[in-house]
C-alpha cells in the first residue's frame, strides 16, 4: 500500500541522506520524495510517498524514521484529510499547427503552456498525481520529449472532519 | 609581513587551539582513557594530548580495530562511553567494523575521527574518506565539525546521545583545520537541546497495569532476559521479580549474567545454541516476557515456530525494536529497571504455573548440555569449565565469535552480571582478545579472561603489545583447533561435509609469538597439563597466552539449523 508519511526535520546537512538511506537499507520503496524550508527557520519538511505490504512494515518505518536524531516529527497522513499538490513540466513536440489543439486539452486542467518554441512547447501542471498522469497520457500521442515531476508534497487541511465521515481526499489509497 | 608575524605569535606564546579545547571538553566528561591510533589529520589533538598528558590517559594500539574492539570491552563494563580517536581515511575506514559492532551490540562509543581541512574536503584530498556517510548507517548519529564554537555543543551531545536511551556509537569528524585552529575566545557553557531525541524511560502505567493482569492468569509464563537488563542495571529487581512470581527466565547471549545461571528458576540460554528447556520453554510459553532482548534471528529461529502460543509482552527503550520481529500484544517502552521496579509495585497475583516448573524442570534434568570425553584429546567444553572452575566463575570472560564462543556461553555460568564481554549481533571475530583489553583497563582488578579462536585471535594479535606495554595481566586461552569451527561444522552437517577452506593448516607456534612480544606463552596438549598448569596461569600477575589444543572435530550442540523452528533442535543427547 502507498503512504504519505510527512517528516518535520533540521535544516541540517547530510538529512536528506539519513532518510533516504535508512528506507533503502530497511528496504522501504520511496516512490518519491519532496524537501523544503518551513516556516520556522532551521526546521524543513519532506513530504515521502513509500510502497509498504502491511501496517507492520508502517509501523518499522515511521518508528525508524523517528529515531533519526534529526528528525524532529513523523506523520502518516494518508487517512487524513490532506492537500495533496505535485507540480510537473512537460515537453510536447508540436507544430504550430497543433497548438490550438493542445490548449484545448490542458486548458481543463488548469495547465499552462509556459514555453514554446518551434517545434515544442512546455506545459506546467499542478495537481493531484492521478491528474499529472491523465494529461500525460492525453499529451502522449503528440509526443512527449521529456518530463520534469517534483514529487508529491502535502499538509492536513485546516478542519479535519469526524474520521469516519471521511471520503477518500487521498487517491493514493 | 603577514606571515613573519605569525610565526612570532606562535613561538612566543602557543595559542590554545580547537584540539586543546576537545581535550578540555573529554576531561570534562570524565574521561580517563582514550583508546587511539595517530596519523596526520589528527596531529593537532596529539599535539593537544601531549599537552596534556598528565591530564589525560592515550592508549596506542597496534590497529585501529584494536582500539575500537577495547573501547568496546570498556563500555561494556563500565557502562560509560569508551572513547576512540583515529585518524582521516584508512585510520577511520579501519574503525568500521568496530562501530559496526558496537551499533549492533548497543555500545556506548564517542569515535573521533580527523578529516582534511575543510577547504579540501570533497577534492580526494590525501587520506580523504567520506566517514559521514560511510558511518551515518552505522552509527547512531554522526557529526562533522564545521567550526570550533561548534565543538562544546556537540560533544556534549555525542556523550548524552551514546550514553541514554538504548545506548549506541556516535562519530565526531574533525577538520584538520578546525583542530589546529587557534581558539580565540573561551566557549561559553553549553546545555543541550535535542528535540527530536527524547528517549522514553518510564513505563506506561496502563501497559504495566495489563502485563500484571495477563501474568495473573498465565499458566506457561517465561521471562526472557536480554542485555537491556544488563544496560539498565536490572540484574537485582529481574531476580526479584522472578522469584516473587516464581517465573521461569531464558537469558539471550548477550543478557548471559542478568540472570544468575545458578538461580533455579534460570533455564539458560536461548537460541541457536541455547539448552533445550529454554527452546521448549518458548516454545510452550503462553505468556512472554520480553525485557531487552531484540528478538534477534539467531534466538528466535523460524519466527513461524516461535511462542506460538504466547501473548507477547515486551519492554524495550527502543519502540522500534517492539514489533519489529515479533507480534506483541503488550508494548512497553521503557528503561528496563524502571519497568521491572513498576512491575513490583503492582499488587498482582501470581500465576498458578506449579505444572509449567515441573515441565520444565524435567527437560532440564532430562535434557541437559552435553558433551563426551575423548581418550584422544582435549574436550573444549571442558576446557571452559576448567577455566570456570579456576575462577570461581568470577572473571571477565571476552570472546570472538563461533564454535569457542557458544562453549564459553555454554559453560561459563554466568551468575554475576557485567562479566561477559562478547560479539553479537555483528559476530566479529578478532573482537574477544581487544576486548579483553579494554575490559581489565576499566577493571583493574578483575580477572579478565579472552577466550578466543586460533582462527579470530590471528586477526587482531598485533595488541599484544599494547598488553606487555600496559602491563595487563589478561590470561587469552586460545582454543585451538586448527579450524574455523564454527564454519567447519556448518559445512559437516548443512553443506555434505565439503570442508571448504576452513581448515588452518599452518598456523604461528602460539608460545614463540607470545614470547616475541615479551609475554608468557604455554603449549598444553592435554587435560592433565592443563589442570596443572592453569592454577599457576591464573596465579600469575601477569598477562599469559596459552594455547590449548582441542579436539577438531568437536561440535556445538544442541543446534537449530538455519531455517528451523526453535522445537526442532538437533544435538540434544548424546548419539
Amino acid at each position: 500500500m502507498k503512504r504519505i508519511i510527512t517528516l518535520t526535520v533540521q535544516d541540517r546537512s547530510g538529512v536528506l541522506n539519513r532518510v533516504t538511506g535508512l528506507l533503502q537499507r530497511r528496504q522501504f520503496n520511496i516512490e518519491s520524495i519532496s524537501v523544503g524550508k518551513t516556516e520556522t527557520e532551521g526546521i524543513s519538511k519532506m513530504t515521502l510517498v513509500v510502497e509498504v505490504e502491511d501496517d507492520q512494515r508502517l509501523e518499522q518505518v515511521t518508528k525508524q524514521l523517528n529515531k533519526q536524531i534529526d528528525v524532529l516529527k513523523v506523520s502518516d497522513i494518508t487517512d487524513k484529510a490532506i492537500v495533496v499538490r505535485e507540480l510537473a513540466l512537460i515537453k510536447v513536440a508540436s507544430s504550430s499547427q497543433l497548438r490550438s489543439e493542445i490548449n484545448g486539452i490542458i486548458d481543463p486542467f488548469r495547465a499552462l503552456i509556459i514555453d514554446v518554441s518551434k517545434d515544442s512547447l512546455a506545459v506546467q501542471i499542478t495537481g493531484r498525481p492521478d491528474k499529472i498522469d491523465a494529461l500525460i497520457e492525453l499529451l502522449r500521442p503528440f509526443g512527449i520529449k521529456e518530463i520534469a515531476r517534483t514529487g508529491l508534497t502535502a499538509f492536513q487541511r485546516g478542519h479535519q472532519p469526524q474520521v469516519n465521515d471521511l471520503p477518500t481526499y487521498s487517491l493514493l489509497k | 609581513m603577514k606571515v613573519e608575524a605569525k610565526l612570532e605569535f606562535q613561538t612566543s606564546t602557543a595559542p590554545k587551539t580547537g584540539a586543546d579545547l576537545l581535550i578540555d571538553l573529554l576531561i570534562n566528561e570524565g574521561v580517563e582513557t582514550i583508546f587511539g591510533y595517530p596519523g596526520g589529520a589528527v596531529l593537532p589533538i596529539y599535539d593537544a594530548i601531549y599537552r596534556a598528558k598528565a591530564r589525560i590517559n592515550h592508549v596506542l594500539f597496534r590497529h585501529e580495530q584494536g582500539s575500537i574492539h577495547a573501547a568496546e570491552g570498556y563500555a561494556r563494563i563500565t557502562g560509560k562511553p569508551g572513547v576512540v580517536l583515529a585518524t582521516s581515511g584508512p585510520g577511520a575506514t579501519n574503525l568500521v567494523t568496530g562501530i559496526t559492532d558496537a551499533m549492533m551490540d548497543s555500545l556506548p562509543l564517542v569515535i573521533f575521527t580527523g578529516q582534511v581541512a575543510r577547504s579540501v574536503i570533497g577534492t580526494d584530498a590525501f587520506q580523504e574518506a567520506d566517514v559521514m556517510a560511510i558511518t551515518t548507517p552505522i552509527t547512531k548519529h554522526n557529526y562533522q565539525v564545521q567550526s570550533i564554537s561548534d565543538l562544546p555543543r556537540i560533544v556534549k551531545e555525542a556523550f548524552h546521545i551514546a550514553s541514554t536511551g538504548r545506548p549506541g556509537p556516535v562519530l565526531i569528524d574533525i577538520p584538520k583545520d578546525i583542530s589546529a585552529g587557534e581558539l580565540f575566545e573561551e566557549p561559553q557553557e553549553v546545555s543541550i537541546h535535542l528535540p527530536g531525541y527524547q528517549p522514553t524511560t518510564k513505563p506506561n502505567p496502563l501497559q504495566i497495569k495489563k502485563l500484571a493482569d495477563a501474568l495473573g492468569k498465565a499458566k506457561k509464563p517465561l521471562i526472557l532476559a536480554g542485555a537491556g537488563v544488563l544496560h539498565g542495571k536490572a540484574s537485582a529487581e529481574l531476580t526479584e521479580f522472578a522469584e516473587k512470581h516464581k517465573l521461569p527466565v531464558v537469558t539471550t547471549l548477550l543478557g548471559l549474567g542478568a540472570f544468575p545461571a545458578n538461580n533455579p528458576l534460570s533455564l539458560g540460554m536461548g537460541g541457536m545454541h541455547g539448552t533445550y528447556s529454554a527452546n521448549m520453554a518458548m516454545y510452550e510459553c503462553d505468556l512472554l516476557i520480553n525485557i531487552g532482548a531484540r528478538f534477534d534471528d539467531r534466538l528466535t529461529g523460524n519466527l513461524k515456530h516461535y511462542a506460538p502460543n504466547a501473548k507477547v509482552a515486551h519492554i524495550d527503550i527502543d519502540p522500534a525494536e517492539i514489533g519489529k520481529n515479533v507480534p506483541t500484544l503488550i508494548p512497553i517502552v521503557s528503561d528496563a529497571k524502571e519497568a521491572l521496579v513498576e512491575l513490583l509495585n503492582q499488587t498482582a497475583e501470581s500465576p498458578e504455573n506449579k505444572a509449567w516448573l515441573e515441565t520444565l524442570n524435567k527437560y532440564k534434568a532430562e535434557f541437559p548440555l552435553w558433551y563426551k570425553h575423548n581418550p584422544n584429546g582435549m574436550c573444549p567444553q571442558w576446557l571452559i569449565e576448567a577455566i570456570h572452575k579456576v575462577t570461581n566463575g568470577d572473571a571477565v570472560v571476552t570472546t570472538d565469535v563461533g564454535q569457542h564462543q557458544m562453549w564459553a556461553a555454554q559453560y561459563y555460568n554466568f551468575d554475576k552480571p557485567h562479566r561477559w564481554v562478547t560479539s553479537g549481533g555483528l559476530g566479529t571475530m578478532g573482537f574477544g582478545f581487544p576486548a579483553a583489553i579494554g575490559a581489565q583497563m576499566a577493571s583493574p582488578g578483575s580477572t579478565v579472561v579472552a577466550i578466543v579462536g586460533d582462527a579470530g585471535f590471528q586477526m587482531t594479535l598485533q595488541e599484544l603489545s599494547v598488553i606487555y606495554e600496559q602491563n595487563l595481566p589478561v590470561k587469552i586461552i586460545i582454543v585451538n583447533n586448527g579450524a574455523l569451527g564454527m564454519v567447519r561444522q556448518w559445512q559437516e552437517l548443512l553443506h555434505g561435509n565439503r570442508i571448504s577452506e576452513s581448515i588452518l593448516h599452518s598456523q604461528p607456534d602460539f608460545v614463540k609469538l607470545a614470547e616475541s612480544y615479551h609475554i608468557r606463552g604455554l603449549k598444553i596438549e592435554t587435560q592433565e597439563e592443563l589442570i596443572t598448569k592453569l592454577p599457576e596461569v591464573f596465579a600469575y600477575d601477569g598477562p599469559v597466552l596459552m594455547d590449548c589444543r582441542v579436539l577438531q572435530q568437536e561440535k556445538v550442540f544442541p543446534m537449530i539449523a538455519p531455517g528451523k523452528g526453535i522445537h526442532e533442535m538437533i544435538g540434544v543427547k548424546p548419539s
